[in-house]
């Protein structure tokens, strides 16, 4: 605060309010749609107070989807959501903590080509080679497979320079008093490196839990059968075509729980993301 | 920067290494080279011999009408995205910067968002632009505009630009605020003792100190427009009415997966490519040199 202004301080709260009303709009009123039965949605305007319905919406979206657009249950997509996240943030955080300590702590041929070859990968969005990768994983028979909606996106060039980047901050002496008291590499990266790395590899999880769960082009592409959809994925096949028809209501229960996991991740581990999200792009 | 302290041994490294390397080539240096070979081919899905064709596909592509009224498509669809994000989390941000109660709800609530899916984003403010049931459409027939982005191409884009927009707000306004909170209060103190109003003390002091951030996100936000965007689309217009919001990476979707051009989808995915390598080197390029202030 530079000076004491009332007026100011008024405009300020006053920009800021609207800001938050303007990104809680839609979540209002998705929360309270979901709250309703299908007939008063139709009433237009739908109320903006919420009704009583909520029990039988989650209930029903939970346990069978909806009837008019795709049937499958959202609590199984939920479960599917659930590992594809864990297990891309996992591996995510495994293959470049282990890639990126071979990479700073030996001298090896290739080292420099390996660094680059993971370094392009950063220029390779799903979205530009989508074909190919669907064949990939096609010939391999992984359609249809948890393997197969997760390996593909388990590679990441951002995580392996966040770790690098921390493993060049930690001092030598400390790889250097671990030879000498006769620890190996591998003593060293699971008794030094890794308790070092926890804030990293937290903050790390927050994002990369998130785009686990939020990743929409892949699951649709290798999910064929209802039983391995996703949250994400499904609330789009809830909606058929033309939008009068569709049970708006299941819909919005649907997206509500399709927020809540990463939003709880975020709100639980604020800290954390904050810093993973402002280093992880640096 | 190099480490002096080392550890010897001969297979270790490529054995911890290996599983990295290992996906990244199944899974994006073999598509990619398919990718560029597949664009030199004319092939479809029934074809037991795809016939090479060189450049054939680029040229049928860069003579291709529809191509370029989605590369327009995609250029209006960035820039609105970039442009309106941007001021708006900058807005946002500055004034979060200096408040003083509350600071901290604040955040919260403006960040949180971040967690939600662009797919489900779009499915949000498809709800309330619904053009029979929606909230909103209901307040802007009070206001005499007649809503639907079923037949308005142009009502379509906006659609899709503000959940485009609402999803990537707090994205923005955290680099902003981090950006903000590196600038030193003495510089805003000393000019505020020399009788600069705020208005001017942001617009020469906060401002030209912002810019790296600013440009920083302007890449990140037109890499989001291109890519992330699809979701959205495929969640709300489908590319629609009448290829009003068919960005590029939706055509290579449709082209290839619905219409099995594989050779067409291949060269455009090879555009696209090179789009994506010209940001991140414009991107890099400017994090060498944004250390200085």
């Amino acid at each position: 605060m530079v000076e004491r202004r009332p007026v100011l301080t008024f405009v300020r709260h006053a920009v800021l309010i609207a800001g938050v009303a303007l990104v809680m709009l839609p979540v209002y009123v998705a929360l309270v749609a979901s709250t309703l039965p299908i007939a008063s949605i139709m009433t237009v305007p739908m109320p903006l107070w919420p009704g009583t319905e909520a029990l039988q919406n989650y209930a029903a979206v939970i346990a069978h989807g909806s009837a008019l657009g795709s049937s499958a249950p959202v609590g199984r997509m939920m479960v599917n959501s659930l590992i594809m996240a864990l297990v891309i943030a996992c591996g995510k955080i495994s293959i470049s903590i282990i890639s990126a300590f071979a990479i700073v702590y030996f001298r090896f041929p290739l080292r420099t080509a390996c660094f680059w070859m993971i370094f392009v990968t950063l220029m390779l969005p799903v979205e530009v080679r989508i074909l190919p990768t669907y064949q990939v994983v096609a010939s391999l028979g992984l359609v249809n497979t948890y393997t197969g909606l997760t390996l593909p996106l388990i590679a990441s060039a951002t995580a392996t320079f966040l770790f690098r980047q921390f493993f060049l901050t930690i001092p030598d002496e400390l790889a250097e008093a671990a030879r000498i008291d006769g620890a190996g590499p591998m003593r060293f990266f699971l008794d030094v490196v890794v308790p070092l790395s926890r804030t990293n590899i937290a903050a790390l999880f927050v994002i990369m839990f998130i785009f686990g769960w939020n990743q929409y082009l892949w699951p649709l592409l290798v999910t064929t059968q209802e039983n391995m959809y996703t949250t994400v994925i499904g609330i789009k096949r809830m909606i058929p075509g033309g939008d009068a028809a569709a049970e708006w209501n299941l819909i919005m229960a649907t997206a509500i729980l399709a927020m809540l996991p990463p939003a709880a991740v975020i709100l639980l581990m604020q800290k954390w993301f904050v810093k993973g999200l402002v280093e992880s792009e640096k | 920067m190099e480490k002096r302290a080392l550890f010897r041994s001969r297979w270790l490294p490529y054995a911890l290494i290996a599983p990295q390397l290992a996906v990244s080539l199944a899974f994006f240096f073999w598509p990619a080279g398919q990718t560029l070979y597949w664009s030199t081919l004319l092939q479809d899905a029934f074809a037991a011999h795809p016939q090479f064709v060189g450049l054939d596909n680029f040229k049928a592509l860069f003579a291709d009408e529809t191509y370029f009224a989605s590369f327009r498509v995609t250029a209006v669809f960035s820039l609105l995205v970039a442009a309106t994000g941007l001021s708006i989390s900058l807005l946002l941000a500055v004034f979060a910067d200096r408040v003083v109660r509350g600071a901290t709800l604040y955040k919260t609530l403006l960040i949180w968002p971040y967690a939600v899916a662009p797919a489900v984003a779009g499915v949000l403010w498809l709800f309330l632009l619904s053009p029979s049931i929606g909230i909103l459409t209901y307040a802007l027939r009070g206001f005499g505009v007649d809503w639907n982005y079923y037949v308005d191409g142009g009502q379509a884009l906006v659609l899709v630009v503000i959940a485009a927009v609402w999803k990537q707000i707090s994205y923005n306004f955290l680099f902003f605020l981090a950006g903000l909170q590196s600038i030193p209060p003495s510089l805003v103190e000393a000019a505020a003792i020399d009788g600069a109003g705020p208005v001017k003390r942001f617009w020469t002091i906060v401002f030209p100190l912002l810019s790296p951030t600013a440009f920083f996100l302007l890449v990140v936000n037109i890499v989001y427009a291109f890519f992330d965007t699809f979701a959205i689309i495929d969640a709300t217009t489908q590319g629609g009415p009448a290829r009003a919001t068919q960005i590029l990476v939706f055509k290579v979707y449709e082209d290839g997966f619905k219409g099995l051009d594989l050779g067409g989808s291949a060269a455009q995915s090879a555009v696209l490519m090179a789009i994506v390598i010209g940001l991140t080197v414009v991107q890099f390029r400017w994090v060498e040199r944004k250390v200085k202030y």
